[in-house]
């Protein structure tokens, strides 16, 4: 009889209509889309392979990026069938690494992934080696397996370190986590230098700078390629703004810029798309709602750690952008924390073209056309968000110990 | 802005967050909305799902799948401790599922009524459990877990067609490693899993694999499939059983079940069900899933020697384990 044991695989839905009024590219919400039946595979398996018809309609109304096509597809992208990228883990025996191991082994556009810990990352590869998807499990324990771990990786995903508890803020979490990330791109430098780096590891508006300090210093900086993730703060904003204007979570895309912690996170609600008008006060609520998500989930989590299954589900989605980009898409926009240009400080998050080789654009009119209230909390952001980078320089910077 | 105060004020605050309009109702109950306000934002239409357990380790990344699948509008997530947290994370996802809470903790009492609101108008009921440590069998979770799964289903009725065990993490097992061996993709590898969910009481059939191939005596014992479970326990060393194949393994059957109940044709899986395909009262096979849950068993098929064998073994096995079940109820 007809087994129906295909795999699942994670799609990225990128909806991305052309604006015609205005030059500018508009990104709609990049969801992550979890396909388990596959009817695009429907003429390169075997009829008796075939699982059910398209799971909802939510599949239907994504632009079905991240499906095997065949040749003859007329999508402008489809996922080349023998796509192969090679992904590794800093830190995937962790609370986010976990679950973010486990979507990234979901991808189907992953050949090889490299875990490592400095414990128990054993387990959890084993764990994982069992799903039968595409990908294989590699894993590396500890500093001397770390190199191994990185050798040909084309993106590093770092999620290691301590997580807050409730009262802490991200900047507490420096002193440990600088000292871990520092080491680690030490590494990606020396063995995967080309690769697209994520930081997740907080306070990422410190150690993102940190690790382009490590990489200069070993003359690989590629500012194209170093990415603080801030894709949660994307998701927390498209999810409270869909629950308090009762939209369809799929259309809804908020553009969050800033930084990574605090009033650094500013969501452009002015820009949110589908265009919605808000009074002030929901203005003034939401923000701070979204600025405040992730103490909130520490806090309901009771000192059992911060977010993680959230956490592991945007940065996913961001792993999986830039998969796609790598392999070609000429398409994908993300907020993500980077070298830039936009304004006086050397680092800022605004949403971003990605192409093969990392940042390709910078998108400029997310900082025109603000409210005031937006232009406020901008301002008021920048010393801190200044601070906390410096913070992270001169951490880099301070003589070995 | 802070979020300081006892659980039940952070609960409280959380929910306010899914359902403002539901602020005062939540301070004074802590527990679930009535069905009639509970409905997927934006207006789809969808399946409530529960997950008892959500916040275990298997719990936590299920929840995460089932909160991304387009078919779930409401997910409620059960425990006796840490379920706030877990969905106060997950709530966060921008997809569809809304989620709720109970917890036995924030009541404060052994929430016979928090589960009643739990499981009220469910589609779907996913219970958990305490893993294994090396050196357990899964007959030493036992006494544990038959305790945990009696409780959570006295408050239902007993339908042949909608108990449904899952056993689609030994399907993964068999399709992954099989590939391995055939060179191929786990995608297009299918191999049946008959029998039950525990040691040589698994039992795949590679004389029915697809697509079609053979296997040397020597590929077949390599196919370690009866102790991927075991070998799982071993390699995380204390620190758990699996949890995230079986997350992925059951999310994709409790995909398959919504497919079902969607009225989608041809949505066949392995499970563990009441059967008549043997003499046993319960075993694996093959079933077809529609909007009554497990509408058709089908048979074995076609097996060879070595399979014979092996289903003697299994019976016998899984003959003990379910007199053990029935027994532990009866008493």
């Amino acid at each position: 009889m007809a087994a129906t044991s295909a795999a699942s695989s994670i799609s990225i839905g990128s909806t991305v209509p052309r604006a015609t009024s205005s030059s500018l590219p508009q990104s709609r919400a990049q969801a992550v889309n979890f396909n388990y039946s596959l009817p695009r595979f429907t003429a390169l398996r075997s009829s008796t392979l075939l699982s059910g018809p398209e799971s909802s309609s939510f599949a239907k109304s994504l632009r079905g990026s991240v499906t095997k096509s065949q040749s003859t597809s007329t999508k402008p992208y489809g996922l080349n069938i023998n796509a192969s990228y090679k992904v590794a883990v800093l830190g995937a025996a962790g609370g986010i690494g976990q679950p973010l191991s486990l979507l990234i082994k979901m991808s189907p556009l992953v050949s090889t992934l490299h875990l490592y810990d400095i414990a128990n990352v054993k387990g959890v590869a084993a764990d994982l080696s069992h799903c039968n998807t595409p990908s294989q499990v590699r894993d590396f324990t500890g500093p001397a397996e770390l190199a191994d771990c990185l050798k040909d990786v084309n993106v590093v995903v770092i999620p290691a370190g301590v997580p807050r508890k409730p009262g802490m803020t991200r900047d507490d979490l420096f002193n440990i986590n600088a000292g871990i990330v520092k080491t680690l791109v030490e590494a990606v430098a020396d063995n995967c230098p080309n690769a697209f780096i994520h930081i997740i590891s907080n306070p990422v508006n410190s150690t993102v700078p940190i690790a382009a300090e490590v990489l200069k210093k070993k003359g690989v900086y590629d500012p194209k390629k170093l990415f603080g993730v801030t894709t949660l703060d994307v998701v927390r904003a498209n999810t409270f703004v869909s629950q308090k204007k009762n939209l369809k979570l799929i259309d809804v895309d908020v553009p969050v810029i800033g930084g990574h912690a605090g009033i650094t996170i500013l969501p452009l609600l002015s820009k949110t798309k589908p265009s919605v008008s808000f009074t002030d006060e929901e203005i003034e609520k939401l923000t701070l709602r979204i600025q405040n998500a992730g103490t909130e989930v520490v806090d309901a989590k009771a000192g059992a750690g911060s977010a993680t299954l959230s956490m592991a589900y945007a940065a996913a989605r961001f792993v999986e952008s830039s998969l796609r980009a790598l392999d070609g898409d000429g398409d994908v926009y993300e907020c993500s924390f980077v070298d830039s240009t936009l304004t006086d400080l050397p680092f800022f998050a605004s949403r971003i073209k990605i192409g093969r080789n990392g940042v390709e654009a910078v998108i400029e009119s997310d900082l025109q056309g603000l409210t005031e209230y937006e232009q406020k909390a901008l301002e008021a952001l920048k010393p801190e968000l200044k601070a906390s980078i410096e913070k992270g320089v001169a951490f880099a910077n301070k003589p070995a110990n | 802005m802070e979020f300081r105060g006892d659980a039940s004020q952070r609960i409280a605050m959380i929910s306010a967050h899914l359902q403002p309009s539901f602020t005062s109702q939540m301070e004074e109950k802590n527990s679930v909305m009535g069905r009639e306000n509970c409905r997927g934002k934006g207006g789809k239409a969808g399946f409530k799902v529960a997950i008892l357990g959500a916040a275990g380790g298997i719990g936590q990344s299920l929840s995460l799948l089932m909160k991304m699948n387009p078919l779930v509008s409401l997910l409620h997530l059960y425990d006796v401790v840490n379920a706030p947290g877990v969905t106060a994370d997950v709530s966060h996802m921008d997809t569809g599922a809304v989620v709720r809470t109970s917890t036995l903790e924030v009541r404060g009492f052994l929430g016979a009524k928090q589960l009643e609101d739990a499981l009220t108008g469910m589609d779907l009921v996913i219970p958990a459990g305490v893993p294994r440590k090396p050196g357990m069998t899964r007959d030493d979770l036992f006494k544990i877990n038959a305790g945990i799964v009696k409780t959570l289903c006295e408050a239902g009725t007993y339908d042949p067609k909608k108990l449904l065990g899952v056993t689609t993490l030994d399907v993964a097992r068999v399709n992954t490693f099989v590939a391995e061996v055939l060179g191929l993709d786990p995608r297009e590898v299918d191999v049946p899993v008959v029998g039950g969910h525990a040691g040589v009481t698994i039992l795949p059939l590679l004389s029915q694999v697809k697509p079609p191939s053979s296997f040397t005596p020597s590929e077949t014992e390599y196919l370690r499939i009866q102790n991927g479970g075991t070998e799982v326990v071993e390699a995380k060393a204390g620190a758990g059983s699996a949890t995230l194949s079986m997350a992925y393994a059951a999310a994709k059957f409790a995909d398959a079940c919504l497919r079902g109940l969607r009225g989608d044709a041809n949505v066949v899986e392995c499970s563990f069900v009441a059967s008549q395909v043997t003499e046993l009262p319960f075993f694996a096979t093959k079933v077809r899933l529609g909007r009554t849950g497990a509408e058709e068993v089908y048979q074995l098929g076609p097996l060879n020697e070595y399979e014979r064998v092996g289903l003697e073994k299994a019976k016998e096995e899984l003959a003990g384990s379910i007199q053990k079940g029935v027994d532990f109820i009866r008493k």
